[in-house]
């Protein structure tokens, strides 16, 4: 209760600076370039200084926090990618040369093309269906919170949620995981999910995919509440049916927000970290790169130079879809 | 939907929700009934069958040889399987562990050396032998008992004291208080002098921070680290503090903080603005007592995705916190049960139904503004 108590304190203190820094150095800017009690000429250039600097007064802890915490560490990394392990001496490739040929970063590879073709997909394709069901029953805005729920939870929580789903025990006694009680109450064996490769990995993106889901649904839902409801008539006059409908004038329309939706797994993806560790910390060829990263950066002492080699390797997976982001963006700021 | 009005088709749009909402709710149903569940039970039997009665073999010492008494020229031995309260009926019991249910309940039993044991259904049962028994170990016995279902809060009282789970959910709250808090006044000011200040290099900061959103916090990790363990030598200080991994959540939260309140206040009406600066108010009071009331919606979203990202983070919390009592978070914590206590489901199912609890009561309440943020946050350049 003692910490509760120091970190609630340490909060007030910190908003009390954050309060005390603006109105400080807004006042302090008010007080040099006086504006008011000069003439003309003087009290325009004032208020222009003035106006100059305020904006970098209003940004400047945002940009410090940025800069510190996200932007020079992308340097950073890239750079220390190039160095060995403790970071000091300069290794050229080498870090880069050791990924290529090492078997555990191959697999990681594998297995993440295999999420990033996988979970974006079935996410967005249950949302979508889910959105459009919804949608037309009286009961729809239960079933989206109820599916929606998940969103809440933590990886690690719903990994523990799905290890008891999973749970196997050997064949002849009682189950209590759902899935091998289901599997031998239709006739089969029990079978231990998590050991056997390649189709663990499906069991282990069945979460991300129960997570991500409703995240797509909300989404997805909202952009097709807000197609033009004279399309969907117009189809209807011309004697689409409902299948016609969906597929034809209702998803052409909302394809930007599929892409956003889309994109905005696909990072998550890439990302995917705590859901292999607390399921089966990369074991029986589940190894994903975010989970290898983190093992580099620890493993016997820590490797930071192949750490942040696998870092920097998540890096150029990502920034095709920043680049995109950016440019949505710039486009959208400049039509203002 | 006139054409989809028709009634069988409207009946498998039910059906199918219906189906889809349970297969997406049955995991998190099942992981807390079986936290509420007797740990007995939880391990004999699918939590799908916690409402019915089950049929458990379980075993039972009679008491000591010590407590005989002498009855009719024989020595026996009497008390109940089921004491301390436990409900169950018993149908067949045994001495032996291949044999656990060689007798039907009630039946009187030769266990060898001229001995007689007889198990009731209610539990109670009594050893007979003709000559006086030796040792200080009870006869162990085998029983089949119906146990009808039982529900309890112990898993959770042994978790929440004896496995830390107490402790931990303090340091959660430690972290995410003030990591949700600190950046959204920082986060704000930024926001409005990109939304409605006029400067130089604007767009280039806006693109940053679209650009900033989206880089994996795997980056980070490494020069952080080393950046900590620096500034900690250096002052003679822990590297590992609250301090450091507030600080961490602000800096990894503020780009998503930026953009949303930027969205949001970029849309707010120019007029409002414009008068305001016509009665001689500046940026810095129009901020103050214009745009940050009117944001409340915004900087409600943020807050509560903030919330729920640092306190179901693992990642950020493993690489800056300690892992000391005092210093290990929920999620943390829990994984470190799935390594330690990987069997004991009493255990993972309650620990695990305390770290989502928060999360989900905040979800629940505060919904339309989940819903609205990431509304927001998202769906863009569509």
């Amino acid at each position: 209760m003692n910490q509760l108590f120091y970190a609630v304190t340490t909060m007030a203190a910190g908003v009390l600076a954050c309060v005390a820094y603006f109105y400080v150095t807004n006042r302090l800017l008010d007080r040099v370039f006086l504006s008011k009690g000069f003439t003309g000429a003087q009290a325009s250039r004032n208020l222009r200084r003035a106006n100059a600097i305020r904006p970098w007064l209003f940004m400047a802890p945002a940009i410090v926090a940025l800069a510190v915490y996200l932007v020079y560490p992308v340097f950073e990394s890239v750079r220390l990618s190039f160095h060995g392990r403790d970071g000091r001496a300069f290794v050229g490739l080498d870090n880069y040369l050791w990924m290529v040929t090492d078997g555990e970063f191959r697999q990681s590879i594998v297995n993440n093309f295999l999420w990033l073709l996988v979970v974006p997909a079935l996410s967005t394709v249950f949302g979508l269906v889910i959105a459009a069901l919804t949608d037309r029953i009286w009961w729809g805005n239960l079933a989206r919170t109820l599916i929606f729920m998940p969103m809440a939870i933590s990886f690690v929580g719903a990994a523990v949620i799905w290890k008891f789903v999973y749970d196997y025990r050997s064949a002849g006694n009682e189950q209590i995981g759902l899935l091998n009680a289901l599997v031998v109450w239709l006739g089969a064996a029990p079978e231990a999910w998590m050991t056997i490769p390649f189709w663990n990995n499906f069991f282990l993106m069945a979460i991300l995919i129960w997570i991500q889901t409703g995240f797509a649904m909300v989404i997805l839902s909202a952009a097709l509440r807000g197609i033009p409801q004279e399309t969907v008539e117009a189809a209807v006059i011309d004697g689409a049916n409902g299948v016609q409908i969906f597929f034809r004038i209702m998803v052409p329309q909302i394809r930007g927000a599929i892409a956003v939706v889309w994109t905005t797994i696909t990072i998550l993806v890439l990302k995917v970290f705590d859901i292999v560790l607390a399921m089966t910390n990369g074991q029986w060829q589940t190894q994903v790169l975010a989970n290898l990263m983190f093992d580099w950066m620890f493993r016997g002492g820590g490797d930071f130079g192949r750490g942040a080699a696998i870092a920097v390797v998540i890096m150029m997976l990502v920034v095709p879809i920043m680049i995109w982001n950016i440019r949505n963006a710039t486009r959208e700021t400049e039509g203002r | 939907m006139t054409a989809s009005a028709r009634l069988p088709l409207v009946f498998v749009v039910h059906l199918s929700v219906f189906l889809l909402v349970v297969l997406w709710t049955i995991p998190t149903a099942g992981l807390l009934i079986s936290s509420l569940r007797d740990k007995d039970q939880l391990a004999a039997s699918g939590w799908w069958t916690a409402f019915s009665t089950s049929s458990q073999n379980l075993t039972g010492r009679a008491a000591s040889p010590e407590t005989q008494v002498e009855r009719d020229g024989g020595f026996v031995v009497a008390g109940s399987l089921l004491e301390g309260g436990k409900k169950a009926k018993v149908s067949a019991f045994g001495v032996r562990p291949m044999q656990p249910a060689a007798f039907e309940a009630g039946a009187i039993a030769g266990i060898g050396d001229g001995r007689m044991l007889t198990v009731r259904e209610d539990g109670s049962y009594e050893l007979v032998s003709p000559v006086r028994m030796e040792g200080t170990r009870g006869q162990r016995i085998f029983y089949t008992a119906a146990v009808p279902p039982r529900f309890t809060l112990d898993n959770y009282r042994e978790v929440l004291s004896a496995e830390g789970i107490g402790a931990s959910f303090v340091n959660s709250l430690t972290v995410a208080i003030p990591s949700t808090v600190i950046p959204i006044l920082v986060a704000a000011f930024c926001a409005y002098a990109l939304a409605w200040m006029r400067f130089p290099g604007r767009a280039i900061l806006i693109a940053v921070v679209v650009g900033l959103l989206v880089v994996p916090l795997q980056m980070s990790l490494i020069p952080l680290l080393k950046l900590y363990n620096g500034v900690g030598a250096f002052f003679g200080v822990p590297a590992k503090t609250y301090v450091g991994i507030w600080l961490a959540h602000m800096g990894f939260g503020l780009p998503l903080a930026i953009y949303l309140l930027r969205n949001y206040m970029a849309g707010l009406p120019r007029e409002i603005m414009e008068s305001a600066r016509i009665d001689g108010a500046g940026d810095f009071d129009i901020f103050v007592k214009i745009v940050l009331p009117l944001s409340f919606p915004a900087l409600a979203s943020f807050a509560i995705f903030q919330f729920l990202w640092t306190w179901n983070d693992l990642l950020v919390a493993m690489v800056f916190l300690g892992t000391g009592d005092d210093e290990l978070v929920l999620t943390g914590r829990l994984v470190n049960l799935l390594g330690s206590r990987g069997g004991n489901w009493e255990i993972l199912t309650a620990s695990a139904f305390v770290t989502i609890v928060v999360p989900l009561v905040v979800f629940f309440s505060l919904q339309r503004y989940l819903v609205r943020g990431l509304l927001a946050g998202s769906v863009k350049g569509g």
